[in-house]
């Protein structure tokens, strides 16, 4: 059997563990080789970008343990039954077809930084020249007292989009007539800063339908939170005397689950919950600490082209990278994916380097067509990615403009999906 | 002696300032505007008896939200600038007047332009009349112009590197679709240099009502609006 590219494409996990390294290895021709390991809004943009530029002078494969990848952004719209399921699915066909990516289905479980390899969970070892890493996110062990991932069925964190926002999603509409649902929501810095906020809001708006003596109550550690006075000013407008946010200053921060009783003590207080959304505090995704380049819970990279501060051969991106102001978001990934992107076609085969520019915005969905949105864009310092202007929607805006802001989110998903996935 | 330097200082500060103030020219010519309006007459009607026909009637329109005029059927790139917050000031008609389609991406009016600002401001001081005037409500739109929204030529001739629009364009593309689509944010793609350039200065200068849009532009200098514009136009 020869590799080539056609019989690499949608190899499992199974196909994959009969590759040896020889054999990936013959399939690079001499060309430079990246990595790029995780499929989402940093993995998937770089990976296009780099293919697309380099015209076939660079070797590009991509790790990515899921088939069909379900987006973050757009999951609560999920939730709050304004998407289905599939729009927010993505397949990786096209970056394999039409720009020749080796797109491996797997887990990478180890780096070897002086070998420059990637070990992946079928046996196979991937050599690159340039190793990206955009994993996302894990969960801090023992965050919340009485959660871990084995309680993730009974309260499912939904911060990793698909079966579990589909659970969370028939536990909110399974719920009795007056009950209550509760979140926990994550300590600073985490994915998503408004996440947990539309995430309510979105459950609000599909209560207010089925369940309108329901209530929701957030725990949260935080004394405040992205966008605060727009989602206050929602849900005081929206969904009046529904939602409860118990912040750092009431015991927000002072909480204990227990999953088997579904009850969550809130400073000492406690409550039955009748779904229960425990978002913990997070990390870099776990293979950033395997490879050695995280520094406390993040892997700090350079701004000016996103590599390690650690290991110059290898790139962080997105929600697991230490950068400075940026937010972890999928359109922070997205746009530090091209910057990565230049940078290594630059190093690997002498294409022009542009100075960093990154941009970042934001949409959340408060009720239906009312939007809100939050951005800023960024340059590359030697200290950190730093902020350059901003702007946020404002409180008492007029009913098109809000309609306005959601139709563009709308757009928004369009064009970064495009951007990623091709 | 240094207390009467700084009264001197103080005194020109006064004056100058005084003077700032009065350095403004009316509008234009009322009358000759009048004539320049039979250009427009054919879709646009202003005065008592005004109605809307192609397009909508103008009485008023000094300090009226941009699609705003009931019953009026509006293209979608007129009530998405509305949205974004669109009021025609002086300077918004001028501009409007000058390439309907550098301020409103999409508009149905279908008109090339008064590239001559004279016949623009003639044509504005004659719609001034049919709008509320400053002597009426004090808070009305000025009846005066003070400066040009133009762009000098200089920067119209600027040659962009495409290669370099090539990057820049990627934080372009996460929002505006590379194939032109235009569901919730509009396409960028094949515009001519000329109306991407100046739309992209009006958005730099806030003319163009947009935060998100306003912030891009914003830190964008001359060559690089020039190269994304030379980047988009010939993207297949």
């Amino acid at each position: 059997m020869t590799l080539n590219r056609r019989s690499f494409i949608g190899t499992g996990v199974a196909a994959a563990a009969t590759l040896s390294a020889p054999m990936v290895l013959a399939a690079s021709h001499g060309k430079p080789r990246v990595v790029v390991v995780g499929g989402g809004a940093g993995g998937a943009t770089a990976a296009r970008y780099i293919a697309k530029g380099a015209k076939g002078a660079i070797d590009v494969t991509l790790v990515e343990p899921t088939r069909k990848y379900y987006t973050c952004f757009f999951s609560n719209l999920y939730i709050g039954g304004f998407r289905q399921l599939a729009s927010i699915g993505h397949t990786y066909g096209t970056l394999a077809a039409e720009y020749g990516i080796n797109v491996v289905h797997d887990w990478a479980i180890g780096v070897d930084r002086d070998a420059r390899t990637v070990s992946l969970a079928g046996g196979a070892k991937l050599p690159y020249d340039r190793l990206i890493l955009s994993p996302g996110i894990d969960f801090v062990d023992g965050a919340v007292p009485g959660w871990d991932v084995s309680a993730q069925n009974a309260m499912p964190h939904a911060y990793k989009a698909g079966s579990q926002t589909e659970l969370l999603k028939a536990q909110v509409n399974a719920m009795p007539q007056g009950g209550t649902f509760l979140m926990v929501a994550p300590p600073n810095p985490f994915r998503c800063p408004p996440g947990p906020y539309e995430r309510v809001s979105m459950v609000a708006h599909a209560l207010k339908a089925t369940n309108p003596t329901a209530k929701i109550i957030i725990a949260d550690p935080k004394p405040k939170f992205s966008k605060m006075a727009l989602f206050q000013e929602g849900w005081g407008r929206h969904y009046d005397g529904m939602i409860d946010w118990i912040g750092d200053d009431f015991g927000g921060g002072n909480v204990e689950v227990d999953p088997g009783a579904m009850t969550v003590s809130i400073d000492g207080e406690v409550t039955k919950a009748d779904a229960c959304n425990v978002i913990p505090a997070m990390k870099a995704g776990r293979i950033c600490e395997q490879a050695g380049l995280t520094e406390g819970n993040w892997a700090p990279v350079s701004g000016h082209t996103m590599q390690s501060r650690i290991d110059e051969n290898i790139h962080v991106l997105g929600d697991s990278c230490a950068q400075g102001d940026m937010p972890k978001s999928g359109f922070s990934a997205n746009s530090q994916a091209k910057v990565a992107a230049m940078a290594i076609r630059g190093a690997l085969t002498g294409s022009k380097v542009f100075p960093a520019k990154f941009s970042n915005t934001c949409w959340s969905l408060l009720e239906t067509n009312d939007g809100v949105k939050v951005g800023a864009t960024y340059e590359a310092t030697d200290e950190k990615i730093a902020k350059v202007d901003g702007f946020i929607s404002k409180t008492g805006e007029n009913a098109a403009l809000r309609q306005a802001t959601f139709e563009e989110s709308v757009g928004w998903y369009a064009g970064i999906t495009a951007d990623m996935f091709g | 002696m240094r207390w009467l330097g700084k009264m001197l200082l103080a005194w020109l500060a006064l004056t100058g300032a005084a003077l700032a103030e009065h350095d403004v020219d009316a509008i234009g010519d009322a009358d000759r505007g009048a004539e320049v309006f039979k250009k427009c007459r054919g879709c646009h009607l202003v005065g008592a008896e005004a109605k809307n026909r192609v397009g909508p009637h103008l009485n008023g329109i000094f300090g009226r939200k941009a699609a705003a005029i009931d019953g009026f059927f509006y293209s979608k790139g007129l009530q998405r600038a509305a949205s974004d917050g669109l009021i025609w000031d002086l300077e918004r008609l001028d501009a409007y007047l000058e390439n309907p389609k550098a301020l409103v991406s999409g508009t149905r009016m279908s008109f090339r332009g008064l590239k001559d600002p004279h016949d623009r401001q003639d044509v504005l001081a004659y719609l001034r009349g049919f709008s509320d005037k400053p002597s009426d409500i004090p808070e009305a739109a000025p009846t005066a112009i003070l400066h040009e929204v133009a762009l000098p030529p200089e920067i119209l001739a600027i040659v962009g590197d495409p290669e370099y629009g090539e990057y820049l364009s990627s934080e372009c593309t996460t929002c505006h679709q590379r194939d032109g689509s235009d569901d919730g944010i509009p396409s960028i793609t094949r515009w001519p240099t000329e109306d991407f350039v100046v739309a992209m200065h009006a958005y730099k200068r806030k003319i163009r009502p947009h935060p998100v849009m306003q912030m891009m532009a914003g830190r964008l200098d001359d060559e690089e609006i020039a190269a994304l514009a030379a980047y988009f136009e010939n993207l297949e």
